[in-house]
């Protein structure tokens, strides 16, 4: 493989980053990765600096031809631009779009901000799940007078929030 | 209020004096969003766009913090003031390539500047000088949980706020510091700067974002990824990045004080002299030689009075900014010699450096404590 840089050297560090959604891989050789200050080539790269290079390998996402029913959205359109067409292309892309955000991010999750209307939501959800497990195991143990309790406090939580 | 209004003074981060200010310059905190029921700005069509900045624009006006405000569709401006907001940093360069169907939202003061319809519906920033990336924070958060209320935002139970571009999904946070760092240059350790602060896994840009030249000595420091963090986990690790950068930044000068004061007083005796006897001058060596003097403020070898002025030829000298005050369109030629002659005017009542008293204002006393 030759350096992306001066065209003539044979490679010898090889880097890769993420730019506008595309992993870019940058090959380089000594004299080059040198002049550029990339001396470690296991730590981030320094495709910031070495843009516009034109070499950029983007990885294959999934597989087939789809759409995404909302917004008519392809996978050509993804490679060609790098951005998506609609919030919906998450779900329609999931699975390709999955290992691209595990090799983007730190995590996998969102464990951020919440919009405050949706907080309450999750909250009162993850409330009723430990009721609903608190259930089946006083049911478990036949302890019948927990459960009536615990039922109530169901209902009391439906009736309040019509979840 | 008139553009001609928001232009007239350069904006509270130019001239400030935050934090750490001698070598931060500003802090930015830029939040993208979207809503939930549309196509993003780069897929949507133009009379969908058009209906999502309809349903935005008013929501935005409206805040409290935009009492006041600069608003504008990007068509009803020209492409002069758009640039000068590129380089005051109030709007991306995608933003102001926009016409019909997006918009730009700023406050007075300039601290705060919503994008309607860039890559994602909605960019909002706050913008401050000195190293202060919590307030900015702050800031920022706060508008965004005002206009949480009134719209619909797209998000997503496991991967957060959902963006047009997969590289912003999660928090849709970038917060970045822009760093004036001319001994690290001087001294060559920047590009082992630079890979340090990569290998954590942040990003180090030039003056205008991705892809730009750093010029100037100026760098941008970021976070690079947006999921799997919380918002003030990622500004705390960058703050403590931007910390370390400063400390090794004022290590530096110090080492070129003590054992390269030479090279040191040649950097800023020679920009001292091209910048007061030039009679053409480009952007780009501008700002290089504006860095060393602004580095001989920082040192005692220029009065401490003369800081605003340089801090902002940093602003007057950019190409739109030129232009802007002569209130016409110029050749690059023509750019050049009218920046020389502002900058030789500037530099009339400034004494030549001072270099008996190298340590000056005793900003930069050495650290012991690594
Ligand atoms: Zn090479
Ligand atoms: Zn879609």
């Amino acid at each position: 493989m030759t350096c992306d840089v001066c065209k003539t050297n044979q490679a010898t560090v090889f880097l890769t980053q993420i730019v506008d959604g595309k992993m870019q891989k940058v090959n380089l050789c000594e004299a080059c990765s040198k002049e550029k200050g990339v001396t470690d080539p296991t730590g981030f790269a320094l495709a910031d600096l070495l843009l516009g290079l034109g070499a950029a390998q983007e990885i294959e996402k999934g597989s087939g031809s789809q759409k995404c029913t909302i917004c008519g959205f392809s996978q050509a359109d993804f490679k060609k631009t790098g951005r998506l067409g609609c919030a919906h292309c998450y779900e329609t892309f999931e699975e390709g779009l999955s290992s691209l955000l595990k090799a983007m991010h730190k995590g996998t999750s969102h464990i951020g901000k919440i919009p405050s209307r949706l907080a309450k939501t999750l909250q009162l959800d993850a409330e009723m799940k430990t009721l609903q497990k608190d259930l089946e195991r006083a049911v478990a143990e036949e302890n019948y007078e927990s459960a009536a309790e615990i039922r109530d406090k169901i209902k009391q939580i439906e009736t309040k929030h019509e979840v | 209020m008139k553009i001609s209004h928001l232009f007239s003074s350069p904006g509270e981060w130019v001239r400030g004096d935050g934090p750490h200010h001698q070598i931060v310059i500003s802090s930015r905190v830029r939040l993208a969003r979207n809503l939930r029921n549309h196509a993003f700005p780069g897929w949507a069509k133009k009379a969908e766009r058009l209906q999502i900045l309809e349903q935005i624009k008013p929501r935005v006006e409206e805040l409290t913090e935009m009492q006041d405000a600069f608003s504008e569709y990007l068509q009803d401006l020209t492409a002069l003031d758009k640039q000068v907001l590129v380089e005051r940093h109030l709007i991306s360069r995608e933003q102001a390539a926009k016409g019909v169907g997006s918009a730009v939202v700023m406050n007075r003061k300039q601290t705060l500047s919503i994008m309607i319809n860039e890559e994602d519906h909605l960019r909002m920033q706050a913008l401050r000088a000195g190293l202060q990336l919590k307030n900015v924070f702050k800031m920022i958060d706060k508008v965004d949980s005002a206009l949480e209320q009134k719209l619909d935002y797209a998000f997503h139970r496991k991967l957060g706020y959902l963006t047009a571009c997969p590289t912003n999904v999660g928090t849709g946070m970038r917060a970045s510091a822009m760093l004036h760092l001319p001994a690290l240059v001087l001294s060559e350790q920047i590009n082992q700067v630079i890979q340090a602060v990569n290998k954590v896994g942040l990003a180090v840009r030039g003056l205008y974002g991705e892809g730009t030249e750093a010029m100037g000595n100026l760098f941008q420091v970021s976070n690079q990824t947006t999921l799997g963090e919380k918002e003030d986990e990622i500004i705390a690790r960058l703050n403590q990045v931007i910390e370390k950068i400063i400390e090794h930044e004022q290590n530096a000068r110090q080492l070129l004080l003590q054992k390269k004061l030479s090279t040191l007083l040649d950097q800023i005796g020679r920009g001292y002299g091209v910048l007061s006897h030039a009679y053409s001058m480009t952007s780009k060596e501008a700002l290089n030689l504006l860095s060393f003097i602004k580095l001989g403020i920082d040192l005692g070898f220029f009065p401490e009075e003369k800081r605003m002025a340089i801090d902002e030829l940093f602003m007057e000298t950019q190409p739109a900014h030129l232009q802007k005050s002569s209130q016409q369109k110029l050749a690059a030629d023509e750019r050049d010699s009218l920046r020389a002659e502002i900058i030789r005017e500037k530099l009339k009542s400034f004494p030549k450096p001072d270099i008996v008293k190298p340590s000056g204002n005793g900003h930069n006393k050495p650290k012991n404590d690594e």
